[in-house]
């Protein structure tokens, strides 16, 4: 007899079952948001502008108005009055500065992509036929289109603004009283230690979700309908409320089938706005799906940050000091959590090491060009980035193992929980085991020992090995801290567990799945914890009048936060059938166990399932006195902190010299994900989110032109990467319960895409070192490689250590010659 | 407007079409066949691949008066009798799924796939992959899916 099969038999969680969801998405029995046909339902084109910033100064729309089946054309100076302005709900500073933004321009256009018109027709093709009619005068205006040039103020991304800063945030560890002072330590590494000094550039991306955005309002009935391909169903629908003044009782907002978000469906759009003012001015049901390029050009991107750093180490390698510049491009408008991205950053920097001293400051600006807002790990990829480029830099300049100096510097497994610089308490992890296993799947040293032989040999194919070993917090997130960064909501999620009396299980969530597999998760938490099967769980989830409240789906929340919710509301229902349980049993509520869905009576054979509680408080013919019929139960949790998922990365790379081509040779993942619910799901979010991590290290760029028109705005441009592109991966796994939800579960949803980068960088510069270089800017081309080997220490089309040496003082320049330009 | 007859899931129709209506918005918008779906508008995405007489296609490369005349098979159709081609199941067997929107499409490709060639190596998958792009598995499971179903003789049977 093994241990496994002395396990009560329906054990769900840490179960790989196959997904509920597959079904219907393998037979293509989906509901998609433009697979919806309502009864005369109209269709709508947007004219969007082509230049990143212009005064409009006529539009004429009579051409477009008279052309074949269409209904109306609505301008911004048709609607000015009660479009209003989207919001953002994160003003990181109680002075940002954040510029009104219409859905519809109504006399100046922002960014290129920016919608101007917008035409209503009785078929999508007519629509987009009759936009190419309308008739719009441009005056253009100097383009705000590069991140430094705007912190100049030398044009103005929104002349009344007066300036193209948004808001200067700052976290000192001094100040706080979590740490000590960083220039102090930055003073005393440059007489006795060691200063690594480097600005990095983390390009603009787009989170390029497959199913472009759509958008169905139903404005006949006594509510209006939404259906939109969106993360935050919930939010949205306060959003309607408080943006067109609609009473927020009067919206019904539904995500049905939702491919994908990263980040990207997780805003509220102009999109979504217009469509519902077309529909309540035609008072016809209307429908607006977007075109790819629509999608790359005016959804929201991700990234898009200079980041300057400066660490301080002993001379053996302790670090002692941390500091961080960001200057982070917003794009042309805040977005929902627009300028907070970064401030996701902040308290990450420091990661796994224990930093004694730490700042971070962000400074962020508006450009002409597509606002920014969440992209897969928001905020957390760019600090991570940082820090693991740093800590590999460290190891190069005292000439000791990547791993090695890691370890010297991370938290030890006995220090849990510890307190970070930046005041955060990490309840669990092992660094020690998951690097370790790492290595031994990845076969490190042989893969060293290779990477010497070829150095030696001078093979025009360098292997490079590339390290991280990344932290990061998610969870998204205790109130309370949301409420002390100014953040407009909470974090807390709900769940309702409905007891159907045929014994069926209902559970409705909060959080709005686009891929994440809650409805097979779900059920296997509610199949143990209520001891009912598996089948016989319905999760509900992404239509508010169903799931009345929530915040939604991001932040790797759903399940540390919204998992939470529907344990403490499965454990009301047991609570609420106990006393019902006990009366029909004759025994005393004292006297009763709960076990695997049935409640026993201590000591005897007598019980009753938890299904026939439910059918006799349906019928209620036999209640204890003074109970309510009925065993639903609502919970909501808020989580008192952050969960701190890690793991070690580790990535070969084999580079030919003389192209500059890179191949991906191995890549290993063991990550920390506390206790899994499903590993076949954590597996499929961790190679997910690798590829998307890779692909910013070595393929993605959302590229503009002089212009500010966007270049890579179609899947021919923008290299989102293929089958052929990418490789199979070795994931395993430790395992450190996280102690902030009863479950033990982390987030994984970003971990993949948090890690993947700086491993993958790591080893393209790796395997360039023999040539003097120690930076390769991303995305890490072919091209880029190249040139970093022939020109000898260039990162790619400008060096980007000469580019790192304005940002500090002239002193500190001085300081670090010697060392930044081997 | 052309007429076109052509047979679609082995039901036949017949329409009135625009002659530059796409194959795939015809099956969306004339036939109701929203399994299939569009991710781009630059042929990139291969969401909205079908068999045409038995050959995947894009759909939003062909015209619908190209398919007069011809057997059109969509992921809705694949299915015989209620039994799921191999390929689907070990989609789902494989986790090769998350969001599934590029899912109609890499199935019906890699059906396609796997009848040209019944027994790939993981570079043959890869490269016949290579024109469906998926933002959400990281291919890695979706190789393992067709490595599977070929170690299940679905190229033989299909």
């Amino acid at each position: 007899m093994t241990v496994t099969e002395d396990r009560p038999a329906r054990r769900e969680i840490g179960n790989a079952r196959k997904r509920k969801e597959d079904q219907r998405l393998i037979t293509g029995r989906t509901k998609w948001t433009d697979n919806i046909q309502l009864t005369g339902m109209l269709h709508l084109a947007m004219v969007r502008s082509p230049f990143a910033h212009a005064k409009i100064t006529h539009i004429d729309t009579s051409e477009a108005k008279a052309a074949t089946n269409v209904v109306t054309v609505i301008t911004g100076a048709d609607v000015a009055e009660e479009q209003g302005g989207l919001p953002t709900a994160w003003a990181i500073t109680t002075d940002q500065k954040t510029p009104v933004h219409p859905s519809i321009a109504v006399d100046r256009v922002a960014f290129a992509g920016e919608i101007v018109a917008v035409v209503v027709a009785r078929s999508a093709a007519e629509a987009r036929d009759a936009a190419e009619l309308v008739d719009v005068d441009y005056e253009e205006l100097p383009a705000v289109l590069d991140l430094k040039e705007a912190a100049t103020d030398s044009a103005l991304t929104h002349p009344d603004l007066g300036t193209n800063k948004s808001a200067f945030w700052q976290f000192d560890s001094a100040n706080a009283g979590t740490g000590s002072a960083v220039d102090e330590a930055i003073a005393e590494a440059r007489e006795s230690g060691v200063v690594i000094e480097r600005e990095y550039r983390q390009q603009r991306l787009i989170p390029a979700f497959m199913e472009p955005r759509s958008f169905v309002a139903d404005p006949t009935g006594e509510q209006l309908t939404l259906w939109s391909s969106t993360q935050i169903p919930h939010i949205v629908r306060f959003f309607l409320a408080v943006v067109l003044g609609i009473p927020e009782s009067k919206i019904r907002v539904i995500a049905p089938d939702v491919g994908g978000g990263f980040g990207g469906k997780l805003q509220f759009t102009p999109e979504e706005i217009i469509t519902v003012l077309a529909a309540r001015r035609t008072g016809k049901p209307c429908k607006y799906t977007e075109t790819r390029s629509e999608s790359l050009m005016s959804g929201h991107h991700g990234r898009d940050q200079w980041q300057k750093l400066t660490l301080a180490a002993k001379s053996d390698g302790t670090v002692t000091g941390l500091k961080v510049d960001l200057m982070a491009d917003l794009g042309a408008y805040a977005g929902v959590v627009g300028g907070g991205v970064p401030i996701l950053g902040a308290f990450m920097f420091n990661a796994i090491y224990k930093f004694p001293a730490y700042q971070f400051n962000c400074t962020n600006y508006y450009t002409n060009k597509t606002w920014v807002d969440a992209y897969r790990g928001a905020g957390r990829p760019e600090a991570t980035f940082a820090i693991e480029r740093m800590m590999t830099e460290l190891a190069d300049e005292l000439g000791v193992d990547q791993l090695e100096i890691r370890e010297k510097n991370w938290i030890k497994h006995e220090e849990f929980p510890f307190t970070s610089v930046c005041g955060l308490e990490y309840d669990s992890g092992n660094y020690e085991e998951a690097t370790a296993k790492a290595k031994e799947m990845f076969g490190y040293d042989e893969l060293l020992a290779e990477q010497r032989r070829r150095r030696e040999s001078k093979d025009p194919v360098q292997l490079g090995i590339g390290v991280s070993t990344f932290t990061e917090m998610c969870g998204l997130a205790p109130s309370r801290v949301l409420g002390s960064l100014n953040y407009g909501a909470g974090g807390w999620e709900h769940a309702a567990v409905r007891m159907l009396p045929t014994g069926k299980v209902e559970v409705v969530t909060g959080v709005s799945p686009h891929g994440q597999g809650h409805e097979t998760a779900w059920s296997q938490i509610i199949a143990d914890r209520l001891g009912v099967p598996f089948e016989d769980v319905e999760v509900l989830h992404g239509d508010t009048q169903i799931s009345h409240k929530g915040m939604d789906t991001y932040g790797s929340r759903s399940l540390v936060v919204g998992g939470e919710a529907v344990v403490k509301a499965a454990d009301k229902v047991i609570e609420k059938a106990r006393p019902i349980a006990a009366h029909l049993l004759e025994a005393s509520v004292d006297d009763l166990e709960f076990k695997e869905g049935r409640f026993g009576v201590k000591g005897t054979d007598k019980g009753m399932g938890i299904a026939e509680v439910a059918l006799a408080s349906f019928t209620a013919h036999n209640l204890p006195d003074g109970v309510e019929p009925g065993l639903d139960s609502d919970a909501t949790f808020d989580p008192s902190t952050f969960s701190f998922p890690h793991g070690t990365h580790l990535c070969a790379v084999e580079i030919d010299t003389e192209t500059g081509g890179v191949k991906m040779r191995k890549y290993v993942a063991v990550d920390d994900v506390g206790n899994i619910v499903n590993p076949l799901i954590v597996a499929g979010q961790v190679h997910g989110g690798l590829v998307q991590g890779i692909a910013q290290a070595l393929w993605e760029e959302a590229v503009y032109d002089d212009a500010g028109t966007l270049v890579s705005a179609s899947f021919v441009d923008y290299l989102v990467p293929t089958a052929a592109d990418t490789i199979s991966f070795d994931t395993d796994h430790t395992t450190s319960p996280a102690t902030s939800n009863s479950l033990g579960t982390k987030g994984v949803g970003e971990a993949g895409a948090i890690a993947s980068t700086p491993a993958v960088v790591n080893a393209v510069v790796d395997a360039l070192r023999p040539f003097g270089v120690k930076d390769v800017r991303m995305p890490c081309t072919p091209e880029r490689i190249w040139k970093a080997i022939h020109d000898r220490g260039a990162g790619g089309d400008e060096p980007t250590e000469n580019a790192a040496m304005p940002h500090f003082d002239e002193a500190d320049v001085a300081d670090r010659t010697d060392g930044a330009s081997a | 407007m052309t007429r076109i007859s052509l047979k679609v899931d082995g039901a036949s129709c017949s329409d009135d079409v625009e002659p530059r209506m796409l194959l795939v918005h015809y099956l969306r918008e004339r036939l109701g066949k929203t399994g299939t779906v569009i991710g781009c508008d630059t042929s990139n995405c291969g969401a909205c691949t079908v068999h045409l007489d038995g050959k995947s296609v894009k759909s939003c490369n062909v015209l619908a008066v190209q398919a007069d005349g011809h057997e059109v098979t969509t992921i809705e159709g694949l299915a015989q009798d209620g039994e799921l081609h191999p390929v689907q199941k070990a989609f789902h067997d494989c986790h090769a799924l998350q969001c599934g929107f590029c899912t109609p499409g890499m199935i019906m490709q890699s059906v396609d796939l796997l009848n040209e060639n019944a027994n790939p190596s993981e570079e043959e998958i890869r490269l016949g992959l290579e024109g469906n792009l998926c933002r959400c598995t990281g291919y890695h499971n979706i190789v393992k899916a067709v490595q599977a179903a070929a170690s299940e003789g679905a190229g033989a049977s299909a």
